[in-house]
């Protein structure tokens, strides 16, 4: 392949403490690719997002972007460079106004003019923070902290974007909203993504690629077409 | 009537002081939840720079012929040495416990505070160090009630720093990004703000106004030592308590009431216990509502 990857990972181990989560990640993600990792609650999908945005360290193994190893630069860095993370749980600012939430995440962008432009264009693609824009972000619906959690997350302009269970907790109708944005987002701003889902079916009709992660590990990693029809996957994740 | 509006006039210019002190504590809670006990020594520490600043303008003969300037000179570098040590203090004495237990980092502030206000012993010495006693002399008098021009000074200059430090937090980008700090901080560093930045800048905020209080404190009472910083400090934080620790309005209210029972307590019951009626104010907080009065939930971090 002569395309390199965008975000690789190389036999990363990471933790808390004593207790290792993560024993010898590897993956790579291609640009403008939809990947997807799946796996079991606790197997270290999200440990594995947040050592890529250096959260977590890597105690062992490398973390590269664009082809430069990441894992020795400190967190808040990596966002200016365009990699950026909407999180679990979507932590967005709870007492902060909708608008600010937004306006924090063009934090290290200058251009004035342009991010109040880029407000107001996540006011057309979700209408219903227009509406609230003057509201404090814990005030919201889950639903609605997604949206605001993800328009957030595109004020940071990102060439990849990781997501983590963006669907955890919402309502069916909702979460098949969010899925449409994720691939309007990449197909649109050619924005890669890594998604990381407990909601495999889900997970895997968005993606081009999967990882099977299980207790740190990665047990099997295939085109999304192929996981799908996988017995084994459909036995464990599918829920057949 | 006219004894009860003195003491108004009185308990709010001290108030404003607790209030400027409070708001470090409160702040520096907000965003790594630690009590900084060491946060007293700053407002000792501005109270001597300024005294310097002061002395040293007098001898030059620059305090005869531009006061205003001069007195106005002294508060900045005042305010600005102790914002440096302040963040000197947070480097050294609390960032590496960071990832400590709180009880560590509560210590170490301790420690703190001790070395500091030693520091000061040993390198100014024990005795008082005087305040020029002729700035802003004058006063109006209505009847038995009297206003200073040093107290109009004092409250104007407080409301200033008050309102100031309002916008600066609720009305800027760095403001904004304190708060998001407050509240989260692995999400903050996802946006791309650098915590440390951030915290640096709180107790430089904090200390800064502490040191104005100090100014305010040696210009009213005419002089600072070693050891002011004690007990205001104290005062200040049973302040910040009361308003719901974390909380800037809350620290200010709490500020202002804390002043106005002290004033109150010693003209109306005795001034023998004035310092007793802060902390009775204190452990009734504690016991009654826990929260203070603009707090929302104690294990919740807010600035």
């Amino acid at each position: 392949m002569s395309i390199q990857p965008i975000l690789e990972l190389k036999d990363v181990h990471s933790g808390y403490g004593s207790i290792k989560a993560l024993k010898g990640i590897s993956l790579k993600v291609m640009p403008g690719e939809i990947v997807a990792i799946i796996g079991a609650n606790g197997a270290g999908k999200s440990t594995t997002l947040m050592t890529i945005c250096g959260i977590i360290k890597a105690e062992k193994g490398e973390v590269l972007y664009q082809g430069k190893v990441i894992n020795k630069i400190s967190p808040e860095k990596l966002p200016v460079m365009g990699l950026c993370q909407v999180p679990e749980g979507r932590r967005i600012f709870p007492r902060l106004s909708v608008m600010e939430n937004l306006r924090l995440g063009a934090f290290y962008r200058d251009d004035t003019d342009q991010i109040m432009k880029d407000i107001q264009h996540s006011y057309e693609m979700f209408p219903i923070l227009g509406e609230r824009k003057n509201q404090q972000g814990g005030t919201l619906s889950g639903g609605e902290q997604q949206m605001l959690a993800i328009a957030r997350a595109l004020m940071i302009k990102p060439k990849v974007l990781l997501l983590d269970e963006p669907s955890l907790g919402l309502a069916p109708i909702i979460v098949q909203q969010i899925f449409d944005i994720i691939a309007q987002i990449n197909k649109k701003e050619g924005t890669t993504i890594l998604l990381v889902e407990q909601n495999a079916n889900l997970a895997l009709q968005a993606a081009s690629r999967g990882y099977v992660v299980e207790t740190g590990e990665i047990t099997l990693e295939d085109e999304a077409q192929s996981l799908l029809s996988n017995p084994k996957i459909r036995e464990a994740y599918l829920g057949e | 009537m006219e004894y009860f509006i003195q003491q108004l006039i009185n308990g709010i210019t001290l108030g404003g002081m607790y209030a400027l002190i409070a708001l470090g504590y409160t702040m520096v809670y907000g965003v790594i939840q630690l009590i900084n006990f060491a946060h007293g020594e700053f407002f000792a520490a501005g109270g001597y720079v300024g005294a310097i600043a002061l002395a040293y303008f007098a001898g030059v003969g620059y305090m005869d012929s531009h006061p205003v300037i001069c007195l106005t000179a002294a508060f900045m570098i005042s305010m600005a040495y102790c914002a440096y040590l302040a963040i000197g203090v947070e480097k050294i004495a609390y960032k590496p416990l960071r990832k400590e237990s709180r009880l560590a980092a509560l210590l170490s502030a301790l420690g703190m505070s001790i070395f500091l206000s030693n520091g000061m012993m040993l390198t100014q010495g024990v005795y008082d160090k005087v305040y020029p006693s002729e700035l802003f002399q004058g006063r109006f008098d209505f009847g038995m009630v009297t206003l200073s021009y040093l107290q109009i000074m004092i409250v104007s200059l407080t409301a200033c720093l008050l309102i100031g430090l309002n916008l600066l937090v609720f009305r800027t980008k760095i403001g904004m990004a304190m708060r998001a700090t407050a509240q989260d901080k692995t999400m903050s560093a996802l946006v791309a703000i650098g915590s440390n930045r951030i915290i640096s800048l709180t107790f430089a905020i904090g200390a800064g106004l502490a040191a104005a209080a100090g100014i305010m404190y040696g210009l009213y009472y005419g002089s600072v030592r070693y050891d002011i910083g004690f007990v205001p400090g104290i005062k200040a934080f049973a302040a910040a308590v009361l308003g719901g620790i974390g909380n800037i309005t809350g620290a200010m209210i709490g500020g202002l009431i804390i002043g106005m029972v002290e004033i109150f307590g010693a003209g109306y019951i005795s001034s023998e216990y004035k310092d007793v009626f802060a902390f009775i104010i204190l452990i009734a907080v504690l016991y009654f509502k826990p929260n203070g009065i603009m707090g929302e939930n104690i294990d919740d971090t807010r600035v």
